[in-house]
């Protein structure tokens, strides 16, 4: 984790307990605080839907949970784009609001697609997250929705990750010759592609 | 110096462009793409065969700043991404973080956040409207809607100091409380808003050049809406009774009573209808939340180190532009492990291209003013 002064994250040594208050102190006893649960509420997600999923996919189909209320499912990456049209075509979810990714270099499978859809008819929200190892490709859901067009393009920009059948698959946000994908968590804060810096905008550094 | 010869016919076929094509480039610096968009065009004489948007010249990394800084110290940066409509962004990152750590809202912090959020997204569609009609060449709209716009903008700055990057909301709920005068500036503004609206529909409703200009321009449908993710606005003027609001309240917007309007054809005259009705409508929710502000605390159970446990959280709202979504990743630490910006501008304008096939150059100009961008949020 990069340095920032704010990042201090030492446990601070217990206060020595306070002396026992003087006899009409009108000060009321402090109330102890509540410790925060270590993890977000996650409980099993059961309905229709997720029985249908589970009947269809079976093993390929990891965690059906509620993550603090949001429905959540995890699922192989082979088997994702076939969750995602089963989602679409039989269970009315037509709105892909968005397809993200998350860098975890420890994992083996460093890279975790996101996609979001919502279904307007039934007004529900469902999360889908797949695992991916660098170097494997990802499911392009274009096909499915023309949103997925832009969002892919950006997470192949920022991840390096490639999704297959995509049709234009050039970077969206970065110079098309920028060497690096920026939102990898080995990519720096302050780093950039010097020699494109060099060359196009005639400076040494941008920073 | 030798004699120049064409080619041979089969060469210029695919050397040469064919003779009734033409590439046009417009942006990145031109007035009418709000910032700076770049758009190439492909032309058959002065009809569109489709569009190639060039974006990220605002790009400054938000979501990697993110990481590097900590849950609060992140806060002010969302502001910069949509800055004309900075409380709305502000209003989606606290909700989001709050989720996370699970913490309940006071009532008034609630209702302020109503106020201060439909506030800004009478002046977000106030840009939208002057700025539009500049482009498609009404210049008086853009004086009338700015000088409204400032009285917005004073109400903010007596509250947070700051006019545009307000940074109006802290996690967990309000920084400060609300000036003496706040309530009665609000409902004043409202009385002020009603009528200018009246102005503006005189001014432009019923102008012949303006209704020339935008009927029929940029047609949208309900299925185009949905397959391209487009929210907000747009959807709602191709017939889509679907707002954030009321589909899936936040913020307590399900104690007041007001309508989502709604439009047919989602040409580019609908959407100018729903915004007007829309700025209407954010009136009525203002002296609603205004009558019924409740007294008590303005800030929850937060503690002055922001660490919420490892999880993560989708939480959108509606922004004047659409849905705005931030998904934020939790590994337990100071630091947001991730931050994902949902922006509604950017996903709005990856329909540009549907909606300028087949239409004229100079429409080009109307439809990218009607989707209503910000570059800011676009690039981030």
């Amino acid at each position: 984790m990069p340095d920032t002064p704010n990042s201090d994250d030492k446990p601070r040594p217990t206060p020595s307990p306070r002396p026992p208050a003087a006899a009409g102190a009108d000060r009321p006893a402090r109330r102890p605080v509540p410790k925060k649960p270590a993890e977000m509420p996650c409980e099993p997600w059961e309905g229709d839907l997720p029985a249908a999923l589970q009947d269809r996919f079976g093993d390929s189909l990891g965690r059906v949970v509620l993550l603090g209320g949001q429905k959540l499912l995890v699922a192989d990456i082979a088997a994702a784009f076939e969750v995602l049209s089963c989602l679409k075509q039989e269970h009315g979810f037509d709105y892909l609001v968005d397809v993200t990714a998350v860098h975890w270099p420890d994992k083996p499978e460093q890279f975790e697609i996101v996609w979001t859809l919502y279904s307007y008819s039934s007004n529900e929200r469902v999360r889908l997250k797949a695992g991916l190892a660098e170097g494997q490709l990802a499911p392009s859901v274009t096909a499915l929705y023309s949103s997925a067009n832009w969002l892919e393009r950006e997470v192949y920009d920022m991840f390096g990750v490639e999704f297959k059948d995509h049709p234009d698959l050039r970077r969206i946000l970065m110079p098309d010759e920028w060497e690096g994908f920026p939102l990898r968590k080995e990519y720096g804060i302050v780093q950039q592609d010097s020699d494109w810096v060099r060359e196009n905008l005639k400076i040494e550094s941008a920073q | 110096m030798a004699e120049t010869t064409l080619a041979p016919p089969e060469v210029q076929a695919e050397t040469l462009l064919d003779s009734n094509e033409l590439v046009l480039n417009m942006g990145p610096q031109h007035p009418s793409t709000h910032g700076v968009l770049r758009v190439i065009l492909k032309l058959d004489g002065e009809t569109v065969l489709g569009t190639d948007c060039v974006i990220g010249y605002l790009h400054r990394g938000v979501e990697k700043i993110a990481e590097n800084r900590t849950f609060q110290q992140f806060a002010p940066y969302v502001d910069r991404m949509d800055y004309v409509a900075a409380v709305s962004n502000g209003l989606g990152y606290c909700m989001a973080v709050e989720k996370l750590l699970d913490v309940e809202i006071p009532p008034r912090a609630q209702a302020v956040r109503v106020i201060l959020t439909e506030l800004n997204r009478i002046a977000s569609h106030l840009l939208w409207l002057g700025t539009h009609a500049l482009d498609i060449g009404a210049i008086t709209p853009v004086f009338l809607c700015f000088r409204e716009r400032e009285e917005v903008l004073k109400i903010f700055e007596n509250y947070c100091g700051a006019r545009l990057t307000t940074h109006a909301f802290r996690i967990g709920g309000l920084q400060y409380e609300t000036y003496d005068t706040f309530e009665k500036e609000c409902l004043k503004f409202c009385d002020l808003m009603e009528q200018k609206l009246k102005e503006y529909h005189d001014l432009l409703t019923g102008n012949r050049i303006w209704v020339r200009r935008t009927k029929g321009v940029g047609i949208l449908n309900a299925a185009d809406c949905k397959d391209y993710g487009v929210t907000g606005p747009l959807i709602r003027a191709a017939g889509v009774e679907w707002d954030l609001r009321k589909a899936q309240p936040y913020c307590g917007y399900e104690n007041y009573d007001f309508d989502i309007p709604t439009a047919e054809t989602g040409d580019t005259f609908d959407r100018y209808m729903v915004r007007m009705e829309e700025m209407v409508q954010s009136c009525r929710i203002i002296r609603q939340a205004v009558d019924g502000l409740p007294e008590g605390p303005i800030k929850g159970k937060v503690g002055k180190v922001i660490k919420p446990p490892p999880g993560e959280a989708y939480v959108s709202i509606e922004a004047p532009k659409g849905e705005l979504g931030y998904y934020v990743v939790s590994d337990g630490s100071l630091n947001p492990y991730r931050v994902r910006v949902r922006p509604p501008s950017f996903v709005n304008l990856g329909a540009l291209d549907k909606m300028c096939r087949g239409s004229l150059v100079a429409d080009v100009v109307a439809i990218i003013g009607t989707i209503d961008i910000v570059l800011g949020e676009v690039d981030r």
